[in-house]
């Protein structure tokens, strides 16, 4: 490292856990490693929050006509599994994962705006509180917890239908959460955009970089709509506006569109850094440059302008007219092309290479195969007749959870593996993470694999009970017992966890032999990241000084 | 008696049927592909000592040319989902239904605009006739689904959806409301029964007939129960001057197989037990326990018995 590039010289030491030790130095922190840990821990314990709700779910469709939960109570934990897992456990893992990452990726100090960087998160947890306070807030039924689906179509939210004030609590807290993921993409897309390293181009920008980049962007544009409708949903509820209740003039369809004209863009915002993920771990693991560099990421812009023209897709059954349902049939099935070709550029990758098996690159394989059955159900759900029988069945929750579970959280146990010990200068216990990817993978299928064939068979997702219906019962068994299978793989997660940071292998600095910047700093990375970053002169700065 | 779509029994669910198997097989084999390759890989390029990695970057050539099968198969399926919506839904502009069915939380009101017929939870169609259903809703979104026989769609308050209901031979053909719509959203059930043509115009007759004015006295005390408990607030009797639709239809309640939308089989032992605590059935439901007697109970299972 002998042609070094100098860091800017620092004045003024922001607050880290190194120069103020304790609970106050994290909770004042402004550092992007500490605010992306703090994202990392928030996550996890929503996590189990969520996986605990899931389970109940699932105990209570162990058996037909059962009286475990009450349907209050049942309606109540779907929506909060849902609304948890999506809002309170993806965005806040996928956005730490960036704000701890990125700035090291591009070997920036920090974020653009450190201070904005703490806001997000705190008005993270604002809106997390508000969501979950609404469990204690009290209602004429059950506990008083939102109950409307994760989705929350009016005018099932009105007060005519819903008077508890649990809506209020969700609309509340969605705001909070929408405004956090818009003021850190802001922050990403600023600190992506003008600080990164000199000969750090845009084409010589990490894969996760960019995927973080377009996510941003997505964001940006997708999110306003989600903070609008809830605030349109509050009016409606305290100042007795009728945005979406058809009595005098308004129109609950109006809901479906400002929902998923941010729904769907979310589910790429949620599915993107994943491949960015995938797109470090597999060229690190096979020894291999990313094949089709340019393609890879390409097609994520792609796939970006295409998210804001395919929401219609959740609407084939509203009945708005075959014009426009041929329009966004033909869009929604174009977005298979750009994910297709990061398909086969994943394996292009894999193909000819050294391909090391740790738990990471295990979890990334796995991820192309889980991730395939998804988007092909996704094709299944843009051809319009299969939807107009489908939607809404167990079909569509075994759709959503292989794009989410076994797209984005087998994405992010590879990232984790990959990335902890640089965060914590620890490596995971490989024996214990490989004994866990096995579990998830067959808890896994064990689950959700079945429900494609409930859903066929005419179960319609969210009832809280089910007639005793030939082949019901069983498959609902077995998907119940995949389910606590998966529940002993978080624990065997969480043993992982704390294990390895107290007696885990030591990591050194690049663990993995990996080429971006990240690597070149110590593990855990110093306050200020880099005292020198090595000189860019391709994609893969490390792998030049190792292997060159 | 199967719900499922893998037994499509109409014109309708026939073509969705088929074009659901294209895209299945399609689906698998791109599947197969794609999990023999990442297979392939994970076996043949394992790290062996010794051996290293080529340090390829990508192949423009390559990449149109494995983007081609896919358009390609788009292009297919596309064109069979263009076909088979013409197929399967009815043209804009028809709107001269045969049935009115409008969604309530939670159970269906079915109506029959020529005969003027009016039922719930329970659709009686001529086999091999292709009957307009109109769908509307009187509260919250529902949806409505019978896999063996038609598509699914929303019934959206406010507006006006509809749909193409026919089955090509006798027989019972349930479904369920498909679109979350609050607390009893597992207990709004739909039951089709596909008749003969002789036989489903008998039924019709015999659902439009005046009821018979309640003769024995323990009926009689039930139609006054009906009055007093105020149950005609919510429900219609044909003949009483009652016309709430609140709940369901009750006059030819006895005719029906199901109570409470399918969480019940219809007995007089079971309206007994509904009428004692419809909570205790379909918790949630806007039905109250209105601590009725035993004896009440009987008076007024004796007196919607006696109405057809």
């Amino acid at each position: 490292m002998n042609e070094a590039v100098l860091v800017p010289e620092v004045n003024e030491s922001l607050p880290s856990i190194r120069s103020n030790e304790g609970m106050l130095a994290w909770v004042a922190s402004v550092d992007h490693k500490q605010i992306g840990i703090l994202y990392l821990l928030t996550a996890l314990l929503f996590f189990l929050v969520g996986g605990l709700e899931a389970l109940l779910i699932r105990i209570q469709l162990f058996f037909p006509n059962s009286a475990f939960l009450s349907p209050e109570m049942f309606n109540q934990i779907f929506t909060m599994h849902g609304t948890t897992m999506i809002f309170l456990v993806l965005m806040p893992m996928l956005f730490g994962l960036a704000t701890y990452v990125v700035p090291l990726m591009i070997g920036a100090r920090d974020m653009a705006f450190p201070r904005l960087n703490a806001f997000s998160f705190w008005i993270f947890c604002f809106g997390a509180f508000m969501l979950n306070f609404s469990f204690v807030s009290g209602g004429s039924i059950g506990n008083g917890a939102p109950d409307a689906g994760w989705f929350a179509y009016a005018p099932l939210t009105e007060v005519p239908f819903n008077i508890d004030p649990g809506m209020d609590y969700w609309a509340l807290g969605i705001l909070g959460l929408g405004v956090s993921t818009l003021t850190s993409s802001l922050n990403l897309i600023v600190t992506i955009l003008k600080y990164r390293v000199p000969g750090m181009t845009m084409t010589r920008l990490p894969l996760f970089v960019w995927m973080v980049l377009i996510t941003a962007f997505l964001a940006v544009f997708a999110l306003p709509s989600l903070n609008a409708s809830a605030i349109l949903l509050l009016f409606d509820r305290k100042l007795h506006t009728m945005f979406f209740l058809p009595q005098l003039g308004g129109d609950p369809v109006l809901w479906q569109h400002y929902f998923w004209f941010f729904g769907h863009p979310e589910v790429y915002i949620l599915i993107l850094p994943a491949f960015g993920v995938i797109s470090e771990v597999i060229p690190t693991f096979s020894r291999k440059p990313i094949y089709g560099y340019e393609f890879v990421a390409g097609s994520a812009v792609a796939i970006a302008f295409l998210a804001f023209g395919v929401w219609i897709h959740h609407m084939f059954t509203v009945g708005l007219g075959q014009g426009i349902y041929f329009v966004f049939a033909a869009t929604s099935m174009l977005i298979a092309i750009p994910t297709g070709i990061k398909i086969f550029n994943w394996i292009a990758t894999m193909w000819q290479g050294n391909i090391r098996f740790t738990t990471s690159m295990m979890f990334a394989t796995a991820f192309i195969i889980e991730f395939t059955v998804g988007g092909l159900s996704g094709v299944a759900f843009a051809t319009i007749p299969i939807d107009w029988q489908l939607t809404d069945s167990y079909f569509v929750v075994a759709h959503l959870h292989y794009v989410l579970f076994g797209g984005t959280v087998f994405a992010l146990f590879a990232a984790i593996f990959y990335w902890f010990p640089k965060i914590t200068g620890k490596k995971l216990n490989e024996r214990l993470g490989k004994w866990q990817f096995w579990l998830t993978v067959i808890g896994f299928n064990l689950t959700f694999l079945i429900q494609h064939f409930l859903g066929i068979i005419g179960m319609p997702r969210r009832v809280y009970t089910y007639p005793d219906e030939p082949l019901w019962t069983p498959l609902n068994q077995v998907s119940s017992i995949g389910a606590f299978l998966l529940g002993i793989m978080v624990l065997m997660f969480l043993v992982n966890l704390i294990y390895s940071l107290k007696r885990g292998e030591i990591a050194g600095d690049n663990p993995w032999d990996g080429s971006s910047l990240e690597w070149a700093t110590s593990s855990p990375p110093p306050p200020e990241n880099f005292t020198k970053v090595p000189p860019i002169k391709s994609r893969r700065p490390l792998w030049d000084i190792n292997h060159g | 008696m199967l719900l499922t779509l893998l037994k499509p029994s109409s014109p309708q669910a026939d073509a969705l049927s088929q074009i659901s198997l294209l895209v299945l097989l399609i689906a698998i084999l791109i599947f197969a592909v794609v999990a023999a390759l990442v297979t392939w890989a994970t076996f043949k390029y394992r790290e062996r000592p010794g051996r290293t990695a080529p340090q390829s970057t990508g192949n423009n050539k390559i990449e149109v040319l494995w983007t081609i099968p896919p358009v390609i198969i788009l292009v297919v399926v596309f064109f069979f989902t263009v076909k088979t919506m013409h197929a399967v839904d009815p043209p804009s502009g028809d709107t001269n239904a045969d049935i009115i069915i409008t969604g309530h939380q939670w159970w269906w009101e079915v109506k029959y605009p020529a005969s003027g017929v009016i039922t719930a939870n329970e659709i009686h169609i001529p086999v091999g006739k292709r009957m307009l259903v109109r769908l509307e809703s009187a509260d919250v979104i529902h949806d409505f689904w019978v896999p063996q026989l038609a598509r699914k769609i929303d019934a959206i308050p406010g507006r006006s959806n509809y749909l193409y209901l026919e089955a090509d031979s006798p027989g019972s053909y349930r479904g369920v409301c498909a679109e979350y719509c609050g607390t009893q959203h597992a207990g709004m059930r739909i039951l089709v029964i596909a008749q003969a043509p002789a036989e489903f115009t008998k039924w019709e007759t015999a659902q439009v007939a005046p009821p018979s004015p309640a003769s024995d006295p323990l009926a009689a005390l039930g139609a006054k129960i009906f009055e007093d408990k105020t149950c005609y607030f919510c429900h219609t009797v044909a003949g009483t001057g009652s016309t709430e639709t609140i709940g369901p239809d009750l006059t030819y309640v006895a005719t029906r197989q199901t109570l409470g939308a399918g969480v019940l089989k219809n007995s007089s032992k079971n309206l007994a037990a509904w009428l004692k605590n419809p909570q205790l059935f379909k918790p949630g439901s806007h039905m109250p326990d209105f601590q009725l007697s035993e004896h009440e109970v009987q008076a007024l299972v004796s007196y919607l018995e006696s109405l057809p």
